[in-house]
């Protein structure tokens, strides 16, 4: 496959569009994009790769949304109107009280793959919502919040659903990812919702190490050629399942740390995944100031740190949860941001790393494309 | 009424003006109509200066006039004669927030 590239990166106070040519040698930097706002997350859809959409947060303006119908020459604000369905229910505070739920900002966007009107939106406080028409309205899927709602909890960073996986082979079977709370996973469509945490051991957070929600996890993907296999970062632990959430199993291995946020799949190796790792919860940034991908070739448990490129003193970064993707290009490129503002990109799989830019604000999300 | 606005930096980016705008504003000239009549004008800018379901200014916006803090009356009061003439902006001002 050929084709130029195309990196979307989302910043604390812009986004930025990185091009190159299918080498990712040499690269443009376009941006900043609605500069001064956060940038949770800027992506694109295969079903049209001029249609891009942006989440456009500020502490004081709210939340925006913003679409382009030309590869991000132009933007057109669209609907912001997150209003959950029903009567607003209650979940649980820092404090154990119950707290109505309040939208603060969308944190993830995932369009559909064959629709560019269709997008999924998953916000927080914790809920998922879809736009058939460009992100004009959204609709939320209020089902979700029906699995055990009252007992989700904020963690620190907010109860926020951050991810969102959609069976390539199943347009009615959906997982999504919410801080604090676990995975959940629907048959229908986004009706109905199950928890699927079984497996996860959150012994430091959860008073019941087991609960059935309320673990942290942090991210999740799938290869699209294993539906039923997802990997997971969890706040601590590397997981997966190979029964589409049904049984988690751990998949740290030799990880000198499994905190961390991020992990990846390569596109073409379905069994070989990404994270980086992160001290612990109490300090966000790399064991040793290394900043080292680690990756494992045998679907977890065996892992090797990747380190040409990347700065391996003196460097206390963190990666944040939607800060890594893979491109589809015959070398898969692997490609992250960080709190620094650097994106790194490796255009052979994560021998070798060099960043495409070294001083953006931080990085939130990172998204590639490959543009025909 | 001709009515004139101030918007704060990010918002005239996202409006895409670069001055003050000019609003008709059915009279009373309140702080609801003056903004009920921006977020007409200016769909982008719903819900960027007050939630959208509650109507309710949001936390870090103020409203001036004649330099003065008008962010607490009541939305339904009417604003100075001086506003709803169009002598005198009615200014939409991000407040000073954070560290």
């Amino acid at each position: 496959m050929m084709g130029n590239v195309r990196v979307l990166a989302g910043t604390r106070k812009g986004a930025f569009i990185l091009t190159s040519d299918e080498r990712r040698q040499n690269w443009t930097v376009d941006g900043p994009h609605f500069a001064g706002w956060e940038i949770y997350h800027i992506t694109g859809t295969s079903a049209d790769p001029k249609r891009l959409y942006a989440s456009q947060t500020s502490g004081w303006f709210g939340q925006v949304m913003q679409r382009s119908d030309d590869a991000g020459k132009t933007w057109e604000a669209v609907g912001n109107d997150f209003a959950y369905e029903g009567v607003v229910e209650t979940h649980k505070w820092y404090d154990g009280t119950q707290h109505p739920w309040e939208f603060k900002r969308v944190w993830h966007l995932e369009p559909s793959r064959t629709d560019p009107d269709s997008i999924y939106a998953g916000v927080e406080d914790a809920a998922l919502f879809h736009s058939a028409d460009g992100g004009k309205s959204w609709q939320e899927l209020s089902g979700l919040r029906g699995v055990k709602g009252s007992l989700w909890q904020p963690g620190a960073g907010g109860m926020c659903l951050h991810t969102i996986v959609m069976s390539p082979d199943n347009p009615d079977r959906m997982f999504v990812a919410i801080s604090a709370a676990g995975a959940f996973r629907t048959e229908d469509g986004g009706k109905t919702w199950q928890p699927v945490n079984k497996g996860l051991h959150s012994g430091d957070e959860l008073p019941d190490a087991e609960a059935e929600v309320g673990h942290c996890v942090h991210s999740i993907t799938m290869h699209p050629s294993r539906p039923n296999t997802l990997f997971m970062q969890k706040h601590w632990d590397v997981m997966r399942t190979d029964d589409s959430g049904e049984n988690w199993h751990e998949v740290s291995g030799n990880l000198p740390s499994d905190f961390g946020f991020p992990i990846a799949v390569h596109a073409h190796e379905p069994e070989t995944i990404y994270v980086v790792p992160i001290l612990s919860d109490s300090y966000h940034y790399p064991p040793d100031g290394k900043l080292r991908v680690y990756r494992s070739r045998t679907g977890g448990n065996e892992w090797e740190a990747l380190t040409k490129g990347l700065p391996q003193k003196d460097c206390y970064v963190n990666v944040f949860r939607n800060a890594m993707a893979v491109d589809s290009l015959e070398s898969c490129g692997i490609y992250f941001g960080t709190t620094g503002g650097q994106v790194y990109v490796s255009a052979d799989s994560g021998d070798n790393w060099m960043p495409i830019v070294h001083d953006l604000p931080p990085v939130l999300s990172v998204e590639v494309q490959i543009i025909p | 009424m001709i009515v004139r606005v101030v918007l704060p930096t990010h918002l005239r980016t996202l409006a895409r003006v670069t001055s003050s705008v000019e609003l008709e504003v059915s009279e009373p000239v309140t702080q609801k109509s003056v903004l009920d009549s921006l977020e007409a004008a200016y769909p982008m800018l719903r819900g960027t200066v007050r939630d959208p379901a509650t109507k309710m200014r949001r936390p870090f916006i103020r409203f001036y006039v004649f330099d003065q803090d008008f962010s607490d009356e009541p939305l339904d009061s009417p604003l100075p004669a001086e506003v709803a003439a169009g002598k005198e902006l009615f200014r939409i001002v991000g407040a000073m927030a954070g560290g």
